[in-house]
């Protein structure tokens, strides 16, 4: 047997999981896709003393569009949100973060519930929901209440979720667009193979319009710390202006003048801000050269 | 133990599992399907892929009491009276194969690339199948073997997938 052993319930409605979760004390675990409990387990990294499986609770696996916002339940899997209609035609940056998220297989198990809640500084989709002014609804036998994700993600592995919380869904809203502007956007990573952890990546969405002015910039980092990032100053260096080549390259090289990503055997601090600056130069010359091609 | 239901290339089970048993080790020690071999435990390697309810997921990251009520289809269910799936003897004859170890979970997941992707690029092939390593070949034959089935299995109608 790899994992060590715990007691194993499998509930079939959000409010039977959080009163298992409430009565579960510290050591209760929930389960979603497994793709990061599953082999900590098997490494017995972790020793849950009761798992509690999501994955029966069919109330979270839905998709749907309500007052201008996408409401993804948090039990739907990467490649379900990945091949949604809807998050490709209002979302192509998540979509196209997914696409960076380990392989077939584990896109197939992982969960956009289970990734928000894992809360990996290193995660693609932590990054693009800060972007996107993301929000989630978490469920306690004490009532739910909502979390922008900029106040869930606290620190790696750390979010500002109680103990008997579970995030139930993730509510993404339509971003707000200027009349005749085009949005491009793009997501950028480097890891040593396609579909590993990424060592650095930079994202960005950015708003031209008609005469190729930039009107609205959002600029996110990848690995940049103990958290997804957002650099508000690289988005204003590059808000009003045309987005040339020397304009980019100063708002990556303000996005990470003071990011302290983790060092280990992968890169040293200094690599991998090196790394996290060139990817985010390319995120924006990517979305720029995507808006100014019309294709989003 | 708890107690399980679940279809295995086609026949019904009904086991007592612990929890904590891994769908993979299930498979192997269980019920003795042993086609479906274990690599890395960690969700790197992919050579224990198997379709869980016909999606491909790595069988060292699933629990067997989350296959409860599932289909399960390993490497030992996908040939037909006796014959090869088109997959199996498309990595036959092209030897997208040495030592064997990762073919398994090779097959099973190039299954699953063509069931979304019938008419896969070389490009699209190789990141389909970048969840599964191969230390011998280099992967040449193993994309030469899926770019074969691909043409046979797009080219007889109903595929099976």
């Amino acid at each position: 047997m790899k994992p060590p052993a715990f007691e194993y319930e499998a509930p079939s409605t959000v409010e039977d999981a959080a009163r298992l979760l409430a009565d579960g004390g510290d050591d209760a675990k929930l389960l979603a896709g497994g793709q990061s409990l599953i082999p900590l387990l098997n490494l017995r990294f972790a020793a849950p003393s009761l798992l509690i499986d999501l994955n029966g609770v069919l109330e979270l696996a839905h998709i749907n569009e309500a007052a201008g916002e996408l409401r993804i339940g948090a039990l739907v899997r990467h490649s379900a949100v990945a091949g949604h209609a809807l998050v490709a035609e209002r979302h192509p940056l998540l979509a196209e973060a997914l696409g960076y998220v380990a392989h077939p297989q584990i896109r197939n198990r992982g969960t956009i519930g289970g990734t928000t809640a894992h809360s990996d500084p290193a995660a693609e989709v932590p990054v693009v929901l800060l972007m996107s002014d993301a929000r989630v609804i978490a469920h306690s036998t004490r009532g739910q209440r909502e979390i922008a994700v900029d106040d869930l993600f606290v620190s790696i592995f750390t979010t500002s979720l109680e103990p008997d919380e579970i995030i139930t869904e993730v509510i993404i809203p339509d971003r707000h667009v200027e009349p005749g502007t085009i949005t491009g956007s793009s997501f950028q990573e480097f890891a040593r193979r396609h579909g590993d952890y990424a060592i650095g990546g930079g994202a960005a969405i950015v708003e031209l319009d008609a005469e190729g002015i930039c009107r609205n910039a959002r600029v996110g980092l990848l690995g940049a710390g103990m958290r997804p990032e957002e650099s508000k100053a690289a988005a204003a260096v590059l808000e009003n202006s045309t987005l040339a080549e020397d304009t980019v390259r100063e708002a990556a090289r303000v996005a990470t003048a003071e990011i302290n990503p983790l060092g280990n055997v992968h890169g040293d601090v200094q690599y991998r801000r090196e790394v996290i600056r060139e990817m985010t130069f390319r995120a924006v010359m990517t979305a720029a050269n995507k808006a100014k091609a019309g294709t989003a | 133990m708890t107690q399980i239901s679940v279809r295995v290339d086609g026949a019904s089970y009904a086991d007592d599992v612990e929890p904590r048993t891994l769908l993979v080790h299930y498979l192997r020690e269980q019920l003795g399907k042993v086609g479906t071999v274990v690599g890395c435990d960690t969700s790197n390697c992919g050579a224990c892929t198997v379709h869980l309810d016909g999606e491909s997921v790595k069988s060292c990251t699933v629990l067997a009491v989350q296959a409860d009520g599932s289909e399960v289809t390993t490497i030992e269910g996908i040939a037909e009276g006796g014959e090869l799936h088109p997959m199996q003897r498309a990595f036959h004859e092209k030897h997208g194969l040495q030592c064997g170890y990762c073919t398994p979970g090779m097959i099973m997941a190039s299954i699953d690339l063509l069931k979304n992707n019938p008419n896969p690029s070389e490009a699209e092939i190789r990141e389909g199948i970048e969840g599964n390593l191969c230390r011998c070949t280099g992967y040449v034959n193993i994309v030469r073997a899926v770019q074969q089935a691909a043409g046979e299995m797009s080219s007889t109608a109903g595929a099976q997938a």
